[in-house]
Formats: structure tokens, sequence, C-alpha cells
């Protein structure tokens, strides 16, 4: 038997039948294959996130790893786990849904327009830092993409934690652009560097949002997007060197960057005592105004937190 | 429960079929025989509707337990892994709802459950399909109209054992192409755990206008049944076996 395709119009209420909570449609956020996600108030007026699908197991999978990722190690990852119901609607045909925390943000491409070429390698940093926590959790997160990313509060968030798989078994879902399996770069098996082949090809959508396909030499198709996009210039032989396999965590990969990060903050060149003077201070510097911007991160969080 | 062994015939054609029996019956027996039937409708990537005949290809597929899919072929790699994995995944929770039936009564399956019980069913439907042993035998349309997509085929089962050699549990494929003028199907890749260099298998070519689709699962359901390639689980436990759908 097959199932009806619904749509959710706003104004409707939606009641679980299991925890009977109520939630209110406001309007749609998005779609997938799996199902439709909205914006709903809870009983409270609080805004939340309701996905609303048709394969039960599916979404219950999603839920079993939103409720472990929601906090790792007192770490944020994905979403807060809030509800998981099913819903039957008029048709008394059953949908299963679940309610998590309502990211407000935006997509990655729309929040990087108009910024400094910074903001790459930062936001390249932010999802390290994410990555390393689930990493070391045991975990990769698998379908990396930009579609699953959002800024919010200068803090990139990933929102769709379905292809998350334990480390060591196979991929569960992936999405060709960036699956390394698809470049010829490797296998499909949930190691950390799988997911560190999917941040660069977020790099490299950051500079140019244009996907492109593999050609009859995947590897040389790739090599040659690399060699022509300028703004990546400074991290050609990071992103070269997690092609060739060379980091094989997360953490790896952050450390790289982040001294990537830090010298190209210095300026015009200058002597070699200087550089040997200055390169601690400006390092020092950088570092201030990251854990700066970090703490305005937190700031944010706790004051989401308190109203 | 343990991780049992799965059997799956994939159907790649372009077209319906046009001689023998009826491939509609013959999945059904497969399906029987405690094999899953999935179909993968290729088409062209310039064709703009949806050719007549197709309809077939579900059919095929729902009567042999499986999954089917029309897609364009540049979507046919990520299509072939999965359907593959659906219909594994959809087998074994045949399996499991057919436990629950017997534990809780008619009528009960996985969908059914409580959110609390469901979650902790979907992990164990999760590890069985990272563990079990799967054979797929592929079965390849090469009459006239899928010459020029042979090409995409022979990629999108490379990467269909990338995908699936990533599991814990193991696999082995073996390949078929029809309509062969002497024995309906031709083996071109005999049982294989991984599907690496397959490059001229697809060379010889079968010519003519007939697509017998039908006597060609047969004969694949043959070659399935005729040769254990795992050694039989020596303790009866084995569910997929056992429960012979
Ligand atoms: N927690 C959330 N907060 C804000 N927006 C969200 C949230 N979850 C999802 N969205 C929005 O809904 C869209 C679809 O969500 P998601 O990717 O989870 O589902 P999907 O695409 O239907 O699933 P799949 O990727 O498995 O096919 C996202 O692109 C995003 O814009
Ligand atoms: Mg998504």
């Amino acid at each position: 038997m097959k199932k009806q395709d619904f749509k959710l119009f706003p104004g409707t209420y939606l009641q679980g039948k299991w925890n009977g909570h109520q939630y209110k449609v406001i309007r749609k956020l998005g779609a997938g294959a799996c199902g439709a996600v909205y914006l709903c108030h809870n009983l409270q007026g609080e805004k939340v996130a309701l996905k609303v699908g048709k394969d039960s197991s599916r979404m219950m999978l999603e839920v079993n790893m939103l409720k472990k990722f929601s906090k790792v190690q007192g770490v944020k990852l994905g979403p807060a786990f809030i509800d998981v119901d099913d819903w039957k609607a008029p048709s008394l045909q059953v949908f299963p849904f679940y309610v998590m925390e309502y990211v407000e943000g935006v997509p990655l491409s729309d929040f990087l327009r108009g910024k400094s070429k910074e903001w790459i390698g930062i936001c390249t940093i932010q999802l390290l830092t994410d990555l390393e926590h689930l990493h070391k959790a045991g975990f990769v997160f698998g379908d990396l993409k930009t579609d699953n990313l959002l800024m919010s509060n200068s803090k990139v968030r990933w929102i769709d934690v379905g292809g998350v798989t334990a480390i060591g078994r196979a991929i569960k879902e992936y999405t060709e652009f960036y699956d390394r399996g698809y470049w010829g770069f490797g296998s499909r098996k949930a190691e950390p560097s799988y997911d560190l082949f999917a941040v660069t090809m977020i790099m490299l959508e950051m500079v140019q949002p244009n996907k492109f396909e593999k050609g009859a030499h995947p590897r040389r198709t790739l090599a040659a997007k690399l060699a022509s996009s300028n703004d990546l210039k400074p991290y050609h032989s990071l992103i070269a060197g997690v092609w060739k396999g060379k980091f094989q965590s997360a953490s790896e990969m952050k450390q790289a960057l982040s001294y990537i990060v830090m010298k190209r903050a210095k300026g015009t060149p200058v002597s070699r005592k200087q550089i040997k003077a200055q390169k601690h201070s400006s390092d020092w510097g950088e570092l201030l105004a990251l854990s700066a911007v970090a703490g305005v991160f937190c700031g944010f969080s706790i004051f989401s937190f308190w109203i | 429960m343990k991780a049992g062994r799965l059997k799956q015939i994939l159907l790649l054609t372009d077209g319906c079929s046009n001689h023998g029996e009826d491939p509609i019956a013959v999945a059904a027996l497969a399906r029987n025989q405690g094999v899953t039937v999935n179909v993968i409708g290729v088409l062209d990537d310039r064709q703009k509707e949806k050719p007549q005949g197709l309809e077939e290809v579900e059919s095929i597929a729902e009567a042999g337990g499986g999954v089917s899919q029309i897609v364009y072929q540049k979507s046919l790699s990520q299509t072939v892994q999965m359907v593959t994995r659906q219909a594994m995944t959809q087998t074994i929770q045949g399996v499991v709802n057919k436990e629950l039936q017997e534990i809780l009564g008619e009528g009960q399956s996985i969908e059914e459950l409580p959110p609390a019980t469901r979650s902790e069913v979907v992990e164990v439907v999760e590890d069985l399909g990272e563990a079990c042993e799967l054979e797929v035998l592929v079965l390849v349309d090469t009459s006239a109209s899928m010459q020029h997509k042979l090409p995409t085929v022979k990629e999108a089962l490379y990467d269909l054992s990338l995908s699936l050699n990533a599991r814990t549990g193991s696999n082995q494929f073996s390949i078929y192409t029809f309509p062969d003028v002497k024995h309906t199907i031709r083996r071109v890749i005999k049982w294989t755990p991984e599907l690496g260099e397959i490059n001229g298998v697809f060379s010889k070519l079968s010519s003519g206008g007939y697509t017998p689709t039908g006597p060609a699962l047969k004969e694949a359901l043959y070659a399935f049944t005729e040769k254990p390639i795992f050694r039989s689980i020596q303790d009866g436990e084995d569910p997929y076996e056992e429960t012979g759908f």
C-alpha cells in the first residue's frame, strides 16, 4: 500500500498520536527525498522545526542520531531533539514526524556573499571543530554538503543528520559531488577522512558555486578546478594533501588550516627578523580575535538560552 | 537475531519484454524462492518523455519483492546503489515484521510500534543490513537500444561494488547479459567479491530486436539456485533462509 502525498498548509494543527503534543504549521522550510520540513509553533508559541515523512524507519534512524548528537560532550552538534510521534492525517493515513530545534540561519553561500575571503578559512575551521567532536564520538557525518549547513549567528551549523554513520561501517547516504568514491579518491567506508574530503569540496564550492561533473578523468578534473581557483590559493596544498589522504583526522586538518589562516593575516613583506618577532604576536593576535569571536558565539547562545 | 544472507537479481533494461514468458510471473516465482528482483529502467539523457512499456519495470519489481526506479543515465550510479540498499532494508524489514507478528499478533509492523520500541527495532534492522551477506546477480539488457548506455552501466556497477564493499558483511556479484541466441542469457562475470576490472565485459553485443526479459529472468534464477556460493550456515538460525519468501 503506497502512501499518498500530503500537503500541510500554514495554520494547520498537527497532533501526535502517542505523546499528544500539538504543533501549528507556520510555513514550509524545505523538502527532500525523505519528507518535508516545516517551521511550526509549539503550544508555548516557540519556533520549532518539524519533519514529516513517509518512511517511518528512516525517520526513526534520524531521530536516534539527533538524540545522540543534540549534545556530544557538552557540544551542540546538529539541532536539539524535541519530540517524535505519528500524525493521523484527515485522510486517516498515518505519517511519522519528529520535532527539533529550529535553526535560524542562512545558507553558507548567502552568508559568504560580499564577505572577505578570510571567512572561507574561518567557516572551514568551524566545520572541522564540529567534525572533531563527532569523530571523537565514533561517527562520521557522511552526507556532508552545503545544503546540509546553515550559518546561524556567524557560526556554521549542520541540520540534516540522516547520513551520520558509525566509524567502520558503510557510508549510509552521500551526494556524488562531495563523495570521494565518485571522484576516485577512496572508499565509502565511514572514516574521518571521508568527511575531510567533503570539506574540501565545500571549500571549492565556497569560491565557485557552480557544480561540475567528473568527466573522463575525475582526478584531473578536480586538480584543474583547484588550480584555477585563485581565492583558494592559500589552501591549494592543504586541499591537495587531503585528497592524497595526508590527514587522518579533523584535528590534523584543522591544525594545518589554522596555520594558514594565521599566516595569511600577516601584512606586507618585512625583514626576516621582524617576521620572527612578529610571528608570535600576530598569531596571538589572531587567536585572541578568534576567541573573542568564539566568546561572542557563546554569549549569543547563552543569551538565546535565557530568552 | 543474526545477520543472514540476501539474494537479489538486479535487472537493468530500457524497454519492455516482447518474447517468451511473462517477466512479472517469473519475478513472483523468484520472490518465492527467496530471491528479490530489483529493476532499473535506464533512459537516454536526451529522452524527454517516459517511453512506453516502462510500466513493466515497476510491476516486475513489485512482484519480485524488490525496488524499481526509472532514471536517466547520469544518475545511474547513485540509483543502482540506492535501489540495492533499499531492497536489502525492505527484505530485512519484512523478516522483522514477520517475527513481530509472531510475537505481538497479526497486523503488527515496525511502523505501528510505539516510538520508543520502534527506535530500537530500526537499529536492529540497520545492523543487519550492515552485516548481512549479499549476493547480487546483475542482469543487463544488451539489446541494440542499450548499446550506447553500456559504458554508463559498467561505471554504475563498479560504483555499486564500491558502496557495498564498504559494508562489514561480505558480497558476491555476478553479471549476465541478455539476449543470448543459444542460452537466453550469457554469463560475463562469474561470482566475485568485487567488480573492479570489468573492461570488455559488454564487448560482445547481442543483436536482433527481441527482448526476452521473462526467460532471461528465469535463467538468472536458475543460475542463482544451482550454485551455492557461500557455504551454507550450519545452524538453522539464519532468518532469511528460513522464512523463504
Ligand atoms: N532544524 C532545522 N532548522 C531550520 N531549518 C531546517 C531544519 N531542518 C531542516 N531545515 C530546512 O529544511 C530543508 C530540508 O531539510 P532536510 O535536509 O533535513 O530534509 P530532506 O532534505 O527532506 O531530507 P533528505 O536530505 O534526507 O532528503 C533544509 O534544507 C533546511 O532548509
Ligand atoms: Mg537534506
